[in-house]
């Protein structure tokens, strides 16, 4: 049966996409939302750390499958492994409705006025692609605002002095203490810096509909069994489809984005739940597929129009991509600071986000999330056995007097470490898979060292006995949940993908929404931002289509 | 000899997971009739006193009464179906060194013995054409891993028996939605 044509196609379900699905039907458009995954429910894995996210060794709860999915990294070393979704060089992102933000931690951050503007705050930096945002943190602003209260933000920006300006408060107040944070946080103070409760995209008090956490052991990486966090599955999705407007197309694939005759787009090709080809006409197609499989889509619909994948006239779809580098610290104190209060992080500092001193960018620390059992037998002071009886004593004495201090660091983006279209591996579909390559800026390293070392100071404060330290910086490519960059929004086509609203340069009605748009990653976790473009992306477009604008 | 071994394993696992009907092509593997999944009743028994290094019995169980071999024979047809050729060419591979070392089985030797082979493994030290490229080492690594899954995983995959791992840790499981705790 042929599907009708539709004003809007969105591709992927997550926080991007969700957004800009609500943004677009309840503005009177009639849209279809693909998502590759289905509906997630808690009872399918609970608290099952092998099949969480954060260490999905026996297969990822919320997909993708091991069996269907495949990506190529190339190393460092020139060497190239064909990977699974299981294994942590997949840099994978939930595959479900909500994708990210049903299992993420909920850090609910605005990045900084600086965020924005990388190039005129620190200058060039030889061998990067640091560029300022083509919009400002004023532009972005209002859209924080919608997203902290269509989704639903706990926090108070009252003690951190480093929040950037806002108009108006977070819906929900912040999230209280467990023993090791407060330990941390009363450190801090002695310290000078400037600890507060962090914002979380979770419910401290009943919010639109939904109950308050109660404080249990797993939350990141992780469905939550009462819907006390808050994605876009159980917010914005459900306001998009009883709009009247929005068709859900769960276990969707899109292959590819038609080009017709005269070189205009008008809809996407896919693969249904049966695994049937289908085609999805439309008058409008937005790409929200996370920064890895948005940027494959793009180079994956070649036509004698788009010879090297749409909007890669000048080759940037699929460079920049960056992560995040994880800084960090553990200690071990003399006392038991674990209450099983969950679910852990939540006192955090921006004392430096910026202007640290020799260093470009930088990020903020915080506790970290519970470490669960798994998870915590391959914590180990250097030189510690890693197996035997020495190791087992240490777990079963260590558990409870252990903290993690760390946080995000904010790379410097490169030209080189990226995403392209591997020539040889397919997927089940026969679509060929997405290939990483590069690294990180050399640049990162004295940054992530400084962040390690104050992570490290932090601990020592807070009365740890033994401290190790790591600057997070992996061997290869950096991107993981926090991947973005690769669609780079900018006013000058040659240097970027997209216009400042997500358009593709290169075509009137082909939108990115989603973390590819991101020009530099901020020292945060991107999730916030991501909404926000969502609400700047989509708010754009309906206001256009409203005035008559069919985007032609 | 299984037909995989023609292939390089990751290429063949592409292909079996990747093409319909891959997977029957497993159904021939095994031989001999045995208590277990994938293992043979001899591998089994290596298994549980491997276990039984990486995690040792003490005041708690070890990672044999906790179910490691159990875990690892069922992830092996499951999850882990990509492994098996390591685990038949592992096993046999430190059944045959102890032979030239010890002339004796691994569980046979004492504890301190063993352990002093595991670290062997461990360091990439064990010589022979079965460990070449380090197979020593990447093995060892694999079931040290795989153990730790087994014991301080969820109970569900048939490791962590009686939620052993979470006793000692003295974490309360399961944890009971509402009631073992509710603030705010």
């Amino acid at each position: 049966m042929e599907n009708q044509k539709v004003n809007v196609v969105v591709v992927g379900a997550g926080a991007g996409g969700g957004v800009v699905a609500k943004e677009l039907s309840t503005a009177g458009m009639s849209v279809v939302l693909f998502e590759q995954g289905g509906w997630i429910s808690y009872d399918d894995h609970t608290d099952d750390e092998l099949h969480s996210e954060r260490n999905p060794v026996l297969g990822n709860s919320c997909g993708p499958d091991d069996k269907r999915y495949r990506r190529v990294n190339i190393h460092p070393d020139g060497s190239r492994h064909v990977v699974l979704p299981s294994e942590g060089d997949y840099n994978n992102i939930s595959a479900c409705v909500g994708s990210g933000t049903v299992t993420y931690g909920a850090l609910a951050w605005r990045y900084m006025p600086e965020d924005f503007k990388m190039k005129t705050t620190y200058g060039d930096v030889p061998g990067s692609t640091i560029a300022d945002w083509p919009i400002s943190y004023d532009d972005l602003e209002p859209y924080y605002e919608k997203a902290e209260w269509e989704i639903g933000v706990a926090g108070d920006d009252r003690l951190n002095p480093f929040a950037p300006p806002r108009k108006k408060p977070r819906p929900m107040p912040p999230f209280t203490h467990n023993k090791e944070a407060t330990l941390l946080r009363d450190a801090a103070i002695r310290l000078g810096y400037h600890p507060f409760s962090m914002p979380m995209l979770r419910n401290s008090i009943p919010y639109g509909g939904r109950p308050a956490c109660y404080r249990m052991r797993t939350c990141i990486g992780y469905a939550c069994p009462v819907g006390a966090k808050a994605g876009t599955h159980n917010t914005v999705i459900p306001v998009a489809l009883n709009s009247g407007n929005c068709e859900l197309r769960t276990h969707c694939i899109v292959s590819e984005i038609i080009v017709n005759g005269q070189g205009k787009i008008t809809g996407v090709r896919y693969f249904d739940q049966n695994n049937k080809p289908g085609t999805q006409l439309a008058d409008i197609v937005i790409l929200s597929a996370s920064a890895i499989e948005t940027a494959r889509l793009l180079l994956n619909s070649k036509s004698a129009f788009f010879p090297k994948g749409i909007g890669n006239e000048n080759d940037w779809v699929g460079r920049n991509l960056q992560g995040h580098a994880y800084p960090h610290a553990t200690g071990l104190f003399k006392e038991e600071i674990y209450d099983d209060f969950g679910p852990g992080s939540s006192v955090g500092i921006c004392d430096f986000n910026h202007h640290n001193p020799g260093i470009i960018g930088g990020g903020y620390l915080a506790n970290s999330f519970i470490r669960m059992p798994y998870s915590f037998a391959g914590v180990r002071p250097p030189g510690a056995k890693m197996w035997g009886k020495e190791h087992k004593i240490f777990q079963r004495e260590n558990f409870r007097r252990m903290a993690d201090v760390h946080g995000p660091f904010q790379e410097i983006p490169n030209f080189s470490q990226r995403i392209d279209i591997d020539p040889e591996v397919k997927d089940f579909w026969g679509i060929p898979v997405a290939r990483l390559s590069g690294k990180t800026h050399e640049e990162n390293v004295a940054g992530c060292t400084f962040m390690a070392d104050k992570a490290e100071l932090w601990l020592k404060e807070a009365g740890a006995i033994k401290i190790w330290k790591g600057s997070g910086i992996s061997n290869g490519v950096s991107a993981g949940q926090h991947q973005a960059g690769t669609c780079r929004m900018g006013n000058d086509p040659k240097t970027s993908v997209t216009d400042k609203f997500g358009r593709i340069h290169s075509t009137p009605n082909l939108f990115v929404a989603d973390g590819s748009l991101h020009v530099t990653n901020g020292g945060f976790n991107p999730a916030l931002t991501i909404m926000a473009l969502g609400f700047w992306v989509g708010g754009h477009i309906a206001s256009e289509w409203n005035k008559g604008n069919r985007f032609k | 000899m299984n037909p995989q071994n023609k292939l390089s394993r990751r290429r063949f696992v592409q292909m079996a997971v990747l093409s319909a009907g891959g997977l029957s092509v497993f159904a021939r593997c095994t031989k001999a009739y045995s208590d277990w999944r994938f293992f043979t009743g001899s591998e089994a028994k290596l298994m549980d006193a491997l276990a039984d290094q990486i995690i040792p019995p003490d005041d708690w169980p070890g990672g044999k009464e906790s179910g490691v071999t159990n875990f690892i024979d069922k992830q092996l047809i499951g999850p882990y179906i990509r492994f098996q050729d390591t685990y038949r060419k592992g096993l046999n591979g430190i059944r045959e060194s102890c032979k030239v070392l010890y002339q004796n089985s691994f569980e046979s030797l004492d504890f301190d013995e063993q352990t002093h082979f595991l670290e062997l493994m461990e360091d990439g030290k064990l010589t022979g054409d079965l460990w070449a490229g380090n197979f020593d080492r990447t093995f060892f690594k694999l079931f040290r891993d795989h153990s730790m899954q087994a014991y301080y995983g969820s109970s569900r995959h048939g490791g962590n028996k009686d939620n052993i791992s979470y006793k000692m840790l003295k974490l309360d499981y399961p944890l009971i939605i509402g009631q073992n705790r509710y603030q705010n």
